[in-house]
């Protein structure tokens, strides 16, 4: 597995995804804002005030990224499954 | 739960310094979707649980885009078709988000605080020069976020003057005619129109020129008037509600002595202080940003129908019981506070973290700074915004 944010394509080759996203989101990081609910309909959902992924694996989805690019505590994450790539958020 | 079939008008009554009107708590005890009616625009729901108040700003099914058809409910006579970021539902409404959120993560804006800290010890140190009384608004809850969103932003400090007085239109239900608000708003996206202008020209480091570049290098990411609107609503947003809240949380605290005390005693209180401040104070004056069903939503044995606008209470939602312990009461080391002060959902504060930060640093500075700080003349000498979507004083004397 590759580090966070590691190069982009530096490694290409090396290791395949299987075309899957993880989807992850930190519960202690998580403040509960709901923006990731509303920016990925369907993809995450609250419990006890915090949110997580309704399928922590998913097909791409641009939403899904637009959901980590939002989130103003960083707390959802999406990698590629198998390289464990960090798709978002954008360092 | 009841219906009573009675729509009631709204607000229920004017606002009172920071109090709540106790009709809130029995609604949301015994009509927790009840029919209102504003000063202009058709009937709305209005939602006061915790629950349903997240549902109806966090949940796909409500938009706030469909308002821009319809008769919204309002506080002002004239409709205004601004559009803009807060008239938008994902995914258009995500197209402009991540273009500015970027810039107020909790990361972010952490690295902004020692400039902040900066910012508030050298107004501290003023007041404290000028003599042993101030007046709080004007001379450190307004210059405080203002300083600070003008650096983000890169707008020039020194036009405060102008921008200050057109930002109130942005916020007015009744303080300026609608001829006054038209005015104000074309000459403050005028003057942003301008300072893009020179962005272009002479390209910057902030924001203003990020955005800018986002919108030259991809016009189909931002178009020139998003661009303007945007940088408005960060202008405008970034400093009306902070300078807001610093006074409020002030005369939340001088009213509760022994919380102040114990804050006092108890310094690294602050940030669950803050949370509490921003649960327990009424920002809102009135009802606005209406959101409207885009199918039936069931509460309980309410139906909301597909196309009926739904506001929500936010203030009742921050003193529901079902959430919070002895909600009525201040408790400035509450723990698990999820209040929904910063709204809830896609259009949740972009600023949220920001003004936490500022809020954190306004309060410890002045704690620390005015040990003996105390009202001017009493509560009755805080003079009370009037006609604008939030409250806070316009005038608060202080003495130490």
């Amino acid at each position: 597995m590759q580090k966070d944010g590691g190069a982009v394509g530096g490694d290409a080759g090396r290791e395949e995804g299987d075309g899957l996203w993880e989807v992850a989101v930190d519960r202690e990081r998580c403040i509960g804002s709901g923006i990731c609910v509303g920016t990925a309909p369907g993809r995450f959902v609250l419990t006890g005030g915090r949110s997580g992924p309704v399928r922590a694996f998913v097909g791409p989805d641009g939403a899904v990224l637009d959901a980590a690019e939002s989130c103003p505590m960083e707390a959802v994450t999406v990698r590629e499954r198998g390289t464990g790539r960090l798709l978002a958020p954008e360092e | 739960m009841t219906v009573s079939g009675e729509t009631y008008a709204y607000p229920f009554s004017e606002p009172h310094r920071l109090d709540l009107d106790p009709f809130y708590a029995k609604l949301r005890a015994e009509e927790p979707l009840c029919r209102i009616r504003l000063p202009y625009g058709e009937p709305a729901w209005l939602a006061t649980r915790h629950e349903d108040v997240r549902t109806v700003l966090g949940d796909p099914r409500f938009s706030r885009a469909a308002a821009l058809e319809r008769d919204e409910p309002r506080m002002h006579a004239h409709l205004r078709r601004q559009g803009g970021i807060l008239a938008m539902d994902p995914p258009d409404h995500t197209r402009l988000r991540r273009l500015v959120a970027k810039a107020f993560t909790m990361r972010r804006v952490e690295l902004l605080r020692g400039r902040t800290q900066e910012i508030a010890d050298g107004l501290a140190d003023a007041m404290a020069a000028g003599g042993d009384r101030a007046d709080l608004v004007e001379q450190f809850a307004l210059p405080l976020p203002i300083t600070v969103i003008c650096e983000l932003l890169g707008v020039p400090f020194e036009d405060r003057g102008d921008f200050r007085i057109w930002s109130d239109a942005f916020l007015s239900t009744s303080k300026l005619t609608g001829q006054q608000v038209q005015d104000h708003i074309e000459s403050m996206n005028g003057y942003m129109a301008h300072l893009i202008a020179e962005r272009r020209e002479r390209p910057a480091d902030d924001l203003l020129g990020a955005l800018v570049r986002a919108r030259d290098e991809d016009n189909d990411r931002l178009s020139e008037e998003e661009l303007v609107q945007l940088a408005v609503g960060l202008l405008v947003a970034g400093h009306e509600t902070t300078a807001s809240q610093i006074p409020n949380f002030v005369y939340v605290l001088l009213t509760h002595p022994e919380e102040l005390a114990r804050l006092r005693r108890e310094p690294e209180l602050v940030p669950r202080a803050v949370e509490e401040l921003l649960r327990f104070v009424p920002l809102g004056a009135a009802g606005a940003f209406p959101r409207y069903a885009l199918e039936d939503v069931e509460f309980g044995p309410v139906t909301v129908r597909a196309g009926e606008p739904v506001l929500v209470a936010a203030a009742a939602a921050n003193r529901d019981p079902e959430v919070f312990s002895d909600p009525e009461g201040l408790d400035l080391g509450r723990s698990d506070n999820p209040h929904v002060g910063f709204g809830h959902g896609p259009h949740h504060c972009l600023g949220a973290q920001l003004a936490r930060m500022e809020l954190q640093v306004a309060l410890e500075t002045l704690l620390r700074r005015f040990p003996g700080l105390r009202f001017d003349g009493g509560p009755d000498a805080v003079v009370w915004k009037t006609g604008l979507l939030v409250r806070g004083p316009s005038l608060m004397p202080v003495a130490w």
